[in-house]
């Protein structure tokens, strides 16, 4: 089971590989019209039937073909972390490689969820699919850890309940970050910067758009995250280590992302703060993230028995 | 600052501020402080203060660590100790954000309680004159029933759907004006309020709190009592006297582990006896994640290891034992430790102590010991238990009053030739059981294996209050997140045939669901359906 979790793992990553790869065509191929429709449908407006519309340019195929392997990336996705889990017999989070996976999925679930309700936000799929298979690579190589059981300090029900809230808010957080993103380049693109990086956003959907859906994801997951890493995590380190909080770590930078996406809560719900100040403030947030699924475990010791 | 504003006084300033330029500083900075813009700033600060906490080893986290920082780091270390990077949450400049965080939440949060008080008593406001000007509006609608019957009933409508109503009569007809999602501000302030509690509470948990480590080995004649003396190391927060400690006594009489095949841990659980308050001793348990609660103090396991027992009988035939702890190294519990004995030799005839007669043992435990003899164990349980160990005699060194480690002998003294190591290049290999015949006759046994845990005993009085503040908070939160705060305006005007109905609708927050609220609510009244 664990060997064919493995297996899995290596086709997930060429599967969300693939789907890059026809995102990235469809970039280079698409058509003009397709993008006026996208902003359309993106904006809320009366959807143009997609499928039936006339002009089915190779662009048009290949952004199909992307959105169908990334399903089925997704779907390997899943397997591997499910066959994973019933290999080492508990919930897949049990150590570094396992929670990249875990949240990864959780991420790409999310982004598979907000791509089939709105199909507009296919543009985005290069950057979504860059940034997992980015993640997952780096799982694999970096992170990976053979199946084994749990340690007695992740023997709880807290274990379930801390570790899962932090996976599934993390992982929106990490998406969330995608349309932050765009938003910022296409913003850069209509005030008429034309350097790199801004001429990507010359076919991305609304600028207005991607910066609700930006605050939407970050509205949904900032409370989750607060549950999960504010008060589950205390809960359970008062039980297992003495002390609620003790800056530990892993503790650091949870605080640290906690309130650089307050700020940005706060700074989009200020007026005369400008929309792009306060999304540059969700990519901080993203980085501090990235710190703390990634740097924390690999620079510091502490006492979150994942590193 | 020589630039002082010149607005007139609010209503609410007293009068001698007016003109004085020291005040006018003050209100300035008040006002800045308390603005959203230093907010964020302030947020960002205390994040990015936050940062070296986790690069440089904290002092209230791990000791041994800060002190091996200083080893290696002899130059810098105690240039950026004096910046206070060794106790980043301790240090003046944290305490400054924070507590500027704090005034600044203070100044922003009163005059909004104030304010929505006041919005929660005032009446929705009329409507205004054109309504088509409005970002949700629904054309004029005729209705056969008379004006003020379908204001009524419009009325009714709104007020079963928990909006806040009002009906006015005008000179042409009626408007009802309503207003809904008060519950975002209160939130919003319950959040902060919240947050405020939050940072009040980790001030008293500082100062009325404690907490204390100590390593416990089984055995009745290894247990403590809460007392500063019987702990190794004991933090008492600035308003706890030693004399405020609860009362209890804690032995254990067991220690059980278990482990995978691998050598990870599978389980661990102390067995013990406790007596609160001068009572009889009574038995309970504790294990990892599931503490052990006392009046007035939790105990919680933190580690665990090895301490054989060591039993030296010297030259003259006088025996003294010790149950010795070694410091677990590795996974599979190598672990490391000495055992001194100060006061043995003495002469028989005037009990006088010769400094060149002390004897130290210095030694490797293994729980498992692998066949090549090497000196690490295989597996953590004490399966195959073995002692690689070394004597040494002479001066221990323990009376300059110097603090020494008791995990490792006296270097200095074995540098400077006073303290010789006695037995071979080799350690010797003892069992359970064995002893080692020295060169002067004196014996040393290896008597037996006691299992000892670690554990930290804690109290902070406001923990329990933070979770409900954080729990209030989140509550708080997630009101402010998710709901929305929407006027809606009916005009209702005679016409031929009955009445005629506008409406119109103002988000005051960015709400995307309004659109379908507004449409859901104008077919409604339309279709005269409640
Ligand atoms: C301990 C520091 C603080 C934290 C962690 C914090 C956190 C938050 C969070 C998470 C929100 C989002 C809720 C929402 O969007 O409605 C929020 C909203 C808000 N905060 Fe704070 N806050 C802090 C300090 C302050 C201070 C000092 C001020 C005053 C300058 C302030 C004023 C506001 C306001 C006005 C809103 C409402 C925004 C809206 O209208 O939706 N906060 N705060």
């Amino acid at each position: 089971m664990a060997e064919l979790s493995n297996q899995l793992m290596a086709l997930t990553v060429l599967a969300y590989l693939a789907a890059m790869v026809c995102y990235a065509g469809e970039y280079a191929f698409g058509r003009r019209s397709h993008i006026g429709r996208a902003a359309l449908v993106g904006a809320g407006a009366p959807v143009p039937d997609l499928k039936g519309a006339p002009e089915r340019d190779r662009g048009e195929l290949v952004g199909r073909i992307g959105v169908a392997l990334n399903l089925i990336a997704l779907a390997l996705h899943l397997a591997t972390t499910v066959t994973r889990g019933i290999a080492a017999e508990r919930m897949p989070w049990g150590n570094m490689y396992e929670y990249i996976l875990s949240t990864t999925l959780i991420g790409s679930a999310v982004w598979a969820g907000v791509l089939l309700r709105r199909p507009a936000v296919r543009h985005l799929g290069l950057f979504a699919s860059l940034t997992l298979v980015v993640l997952l690579g780096a799982a694999a190589l970096v992170a990976y850890t053979p199946v084994g059981p749990l340690v007695p300090a992740l023997n709880s029900y807290w274990y379930v309940i801390h570790v899962s809230t932090i996976i599934i808010s993390s992982g929106i957080l990490l998406v969330g970050v995608v349309p932050a993103a765009m938003f910022l380049i296409k913003n850069g693109w209509d005030t008429g910067k034309r350097g790199f990086p801004y001429t990507l956003g010359k076919r991305v959907g609304d600028a207005g758009t991607l910066e609700r859906l930006t605050f939407r994801l970050h509205a949904f997951a900032f409370p989750l995250f607060t549950f999960g890493a504010l008060i589950a995590g205390p809960l359970w380190a008062e039980a297992s280590w003495g002390r609620y909080w003790g800056w530990d770590p892993k503790e650091v930078w949870a605080f640290i992302s906690w309130i650089v996406y307050a700020a940005y809560l706060h700074a989009r719900a200020t007026p005369s703060v400008r929309r792009t100040t306060a999304t540059w403030i969700a990519v901080v947030g993203f980085v501090t993230m990235l710190m703390n699924l990634f740097g924390v475990n690999l620079f510091f010791e502490g006492l979150h028995s994942y590193a | 600052m020589t630039v002082v504003e010149d607005r007139p006084a609010t209503a609410g300033a007293p009068p001698p501020g007016r003109g004085n330029p020291l005040w006018a500083l003050l209100r300035n900075s008040w006002r800045q402080l308390t603005s959203m813009r230093t907010a964020l700033i302030l947020l960002f600060l205390l994040a990015v203060a936050a940062v070296p906490g986790s690069i440089f080893p904290q002092r209230s986290v791990n000791r041994e660590n800060v002190a091996e920082y200083f080893a290696a780091h002899p130059k810098l270390a105690p240039a950026i100790d004096r910046l206070f990077a060794f106790d980043v949450y301790a240090s003046p400049w944290f305490a400054a954000i924070y507590l500027l965080l704090f005034t600044s939440l203070v100044g922003c949060v009163l005059p909004r309680l104030r304010d929505h008080v006041r919005a929660l008593r005032t009446v929705p406001p009329d409507a205004p004159k054109r309504l088509d000007r409005l970002p949700q509006h629904a054309p004029a609608a005729e209705r056969p029933e008379e004006p003020a019957a379908v204001a009524a009933e419009i009325a009714k409508t709104l007020r079963r759907r928990r909006w806040r109503t009002r009906l006015r009569e005008t000179p042409d007809g009626w408007t009802v004006a309503a207003e809904k999602g008060y519950l975002k501000e209160t939130g919003n302030l319950l959040f902060h309020f919240a947050m405020l509690a939050v940072l009040v509470g980790v001030g008293f948990g500082h100062w009325y709190g404690w907490h204390a480590n100590r390593l416990l080995v089984e055995g009745a004649d290894q247990g403590f009592c809460s007392a500063v003396t019987q702990f190794d190391e004991s933090v008492l927060g600035p308003r706890v006297d030693a004399s405020d400690l609860p009362d209890f006594c804690v032995r254990m009489t067991d220690f059980e582990s278990t482990f995978q095949s691998s050598g990870i841990p599978k389980s661990f659980e102390a067995t013990v006896e406790v007596s609160e308050n001068g009572g009889d001793y009574r038995p309970d348990r504790f294990t990892v994640n599931d503490p052990l609660r006392l009046d007035g103090a939790n105990i919680n396991l933190i580690g665990q290891g090895y301490a054989p027992v060591l039993r030296y009988t010297d030259r003259y035939g006088v025996s003294q034992t010790k149950v010795v702890p070694f410091l677990p190294g590795d996974l599979n519990m190598t672990s490391e430790g000495v055992v001194q004995f100060p006061d043995v030799n003495l002469d028989p005839a005037t009990g006088a102590r010769d400094p060149k007669l002390q004897m130290g043992f210095e030694g490797v435990f293994l729980p498992t010991g692998g066949t090549d003899g090497s000196a690490t164990s295989q597996f953590p349980a004490a399966d195959n238990p073995v002692l690689y160990i070394a004597a040494y005699r002479g001066d221990l060194g323990l009376d300059v009053g110097k603090p020494s480690s008791v995990y490792a002998l006296n270097r200095e003294q074995i540098a400077d030739g006073d303290l010789k190591k006695i037995s071979g290049e080799r350690p010797y290999v003892l069992r359970p059981g064995e002893k080692w015949t020295l060169d002067d006759g004196s014996t040393l046994e290896f008597a037996g294996i006691r299992r000892f845990a670690t554990i930290s005993i804690r109290h902070d009085p406001t923990q329990f209050l933070m979770l409900i503040g954080a729990v209030l908070g989140l509550a708080g939160l997630m009101l402010s997140l998710f709901t929305h705060r929407r006027r809606v305006w009916f005009r209702v005007a005679s016409a031929e045939g009955g009445s005629v109905t506008e409406a119109g609708g103002l988000p005051r927050t960015d709400y995307p669901g309004f659109g379908d609220e507004f449409a859901a609510l104008t077919r409604h009244i339309k279709e005269g359906t409640p």
